[in-house]
């Protein structure tokens, strides 16, 4: 009877799904998949006339490759700003739970400001300009970097806290100093939580538009986000390639979440399982 | 992973004998604090800071003129920038109840005995992976008024579909609507790690004493999740109030202004080279965004001991 019954919400649930998470999906692919004048009568329909290698190398080769270009600059700010910021914020993070002092209020305190409060968007234009760093790839590396130093601070004070002491002790007296304390024992422990960390900043920074609306301007030096958000006043009768630019743009993502699926889930579990 | 957060409470340890402050200081150094500080301080302190001045002034970035608080004045006086902070408001409680909702409703039913749980709840999760661009894009396809996949499916069912992004009463729901199906994946996954870590013992014991499955879900399941609902509430909330993007790749505020919002605001302020005034709104934001987080996370994180 209750197996019947779980049975048929499944169905009713899966159903439900399917309409409502994957016919959008759907719809992207098929209209990447479709000729331009197909592609703007906007149906849900199967291609008559498959167009997807056609559509593909168009859009790689669109405005001298500038989707290719735009993919370089995203992976280079991706990879350095998480790079950083994960290395920093784990620094933080380890102080802030090893070490007792007085400041660790005020610590906390700026990370919990950190989280909450909007960044001033013109007033930071102008400490760009003043460092020579707007509209600049350093300058927006430095600034996802700093956005994300908060979350990421929280999750690394939380981890550390489940790492023993006596291990810092033992490596002590083996002779470590801090910073090999730091790098060669406390950071590899951290893995799963770097891990999930990694994931989870790399998503956000690859899919990150306000930051290089505002900071890194123009249609040169452009993310993919940014192309992508150009695409949909260029290519106004050219849905087909609009979509195919989306679909490449969901592919790192996507690959990220297959491959590390699994330690996103473990690592928040077992944090709940804990508590 | 946001979970982690609130629940993973840092186990107080007694300081070994002989750990004294003083080699404290030398194994743990204060100066790991300095990188992420000085990154901290010159792209996040100093701009938060310098905007309290900056909104109150006439500003081109070369030169600035101290006019008080006009700005603000101007900003709640003409209604097209008002709407933006009536519609943040509405914009960010609609969004964050939304999530609280049904991401509980659908975490209880991916923890149950379930036929396709791992494909359900990845596909769940999926929608947080795609860029906001991306399904701004492809929503602002399928509700097309007249060509839209949805419209012409209710239109096989002889209902007209209305005008979604289009239409001045709907869009801001609508974009409020395609944001809860973007960001459902998440409160969903911190729920799901709420309900697993809540011991099987008690719906046992519960259902030893007859509680049928309405009665265990009020009793323990909504009580025990509470960690997670702050969690949910804070992060959708500090997500909606702040929002931009989603709103820029649909409906670019309109039509009219309709459904801007103060993140559009400060963006369309700021091309228009008005960046006092752009400013201003950012303080706004700011001082919107702190009048309702430090209430909320303090009357939902009560019963939490800060450490």
């Amino acid at each position: 009877m209750r197996r019947a019954g779980s049975w048929a919400t499944g169905i009713v649930a899966i159903a439900v799904s399917v309409v409502v998470f994957l016919v959008p999906f759907g719809f992207i692919f098929v209209t990447a998949s479709k000729d331009a004048s197909e592609a703007s009568r906007l149906e849900f329909s199967w291609p008559t006339q498959w167009a997807f290698v056609e559509n593909l190398t168009e859009v790689l080769t669109t405005r001298d490759g500038i989707v290719v270009r735009a993919f370089l600059n995203s992976t280079v700010l991706t990879v350095v700003s998480v790079t950083v910021m994960v290395v920093l914020a784990a620094m933080v993070g380890y102080l802030l739970q090893r070490r007792r002092s007085r400041f660790n209020p005020v610590v906390n305190f700026f990370v919990l400001a950190g989280l909450i409060v909007p960044p001033a968007v013109v007033p930071t234009i102008w400490v760009l300009q003043q460092t020579g760093l707007f509209k600049t790839m350093p300058g927006l590396i430095l600034i996802e970097a700093t956005f994300g130093l908060s979350f990421c601070v929280l999750l690394f004070r939380a981890f550390v806290a489940t790492i023993p002491r006596e291990l810092d002790e033992a490596a002590i007296i083996d002779g470590a100093g801090p910073l090999r304390l730091f790098f060669a024992v406390i950071l590899p422990l951290l893995r799963p939580v770097i891990i999930t960390i990694v994931v989870v900043q790399a998503v956000n920074v690859f899919n990150d538009f306000t930051n290089p609306l505002y900071f890194l301007p123009g249609d040169e030096n452009a993310t993919v986000q940014l192309t992508l958000y150009n695409f949909q006043s260029q290519m106004v009768s050219q849905f087909n390639l609009l979509f195919m630019d989306i679909l490449l743009i969901t592919v790192p993502p996507l690959v990220m979440y297959i491959f590390f699926n699994r330690q996103i889930v473990a690592g928040m579990t077992s944090g709940a399982v804990k508590g | 992973m946001v979970a982690t957060m609130t629940e993973v409470r840092p186990a107080r340890r007694r300081r070994t004998a002989g750990s004294t402050s003083a080699t404290q200081r030398s194994v743990y150094p204060s100066w790991f604090y300095l990188p992420a500080g000085v990154l901290y301080l010159v792209f996040f302190a100093v701009p938060t800071f310098a905007s309290f001045w900056f909104s109150l002034t006439r500003w081109t970035l070369f030169d600035t003129e101290f006019i008080g608080l006009d700005n603000f004045v101007q900003f709640f006086s003409e209604p097209q920038l008002s709407q933006g902070f009536v519609n943040t408001l509405i914009y960010g409680f609609v969004t964050s109840a939304a999530k609280v909702v049904l991401g509980l409703a659908l975490a209880v039913l991916l923890t149950s005995q379930l036929v396709g749980r791992g494909y359900l709840r990845s596909v769940v999760f999926f929608p947080v992976l795609v860029s906001t661009i991306g399904v701004g894009i492809t929503f602002k396809a399928l509700l097309d008024p007249f060509d839209g996949v949805v419209n012409t499916m209710l239109a096989t069912f002889g209902i007209e579909g209305p005008g979604w992004f289009t239409d001045p009463n709907q869009a801001l729901l609508t974009i409020a609507a395609v944001d809860v199906w973007k960001g459902l994946g998440i409160a969903t996954l911190i729920y799901i790690a709420g309900i697993v870590a809540i011991p099987q013992e008690y719906y046992e014991a519960a259902r030893v004493d007859g509680a049928g499955r309405w009665q265990q879900f009020r009793s323990i399941t909504l009580p025990l999740v509470q960690p997670a609902t702050a969690t949910v509430v804070i992060l959708s909330l500090i997500g909606g109030l702040r929002s931009f993007d989603l709103i820029w790749a649909t409906t670019g505020g309109g039509p009219g202004f309709t459904s801007d919002v103060i993140g559009s605001v400060i963006y369309k302020q700021y091309q228009a080279g008005f960046y006092g005034l752009s400013t201003a709104g950012n303080v706004i934001l700011f001082l919107v965004v702190t009048a309702i987080m430090v209430p909320v996370s303090l009357l939902l994180n009560r019963k939490e001991v800060d450490r």
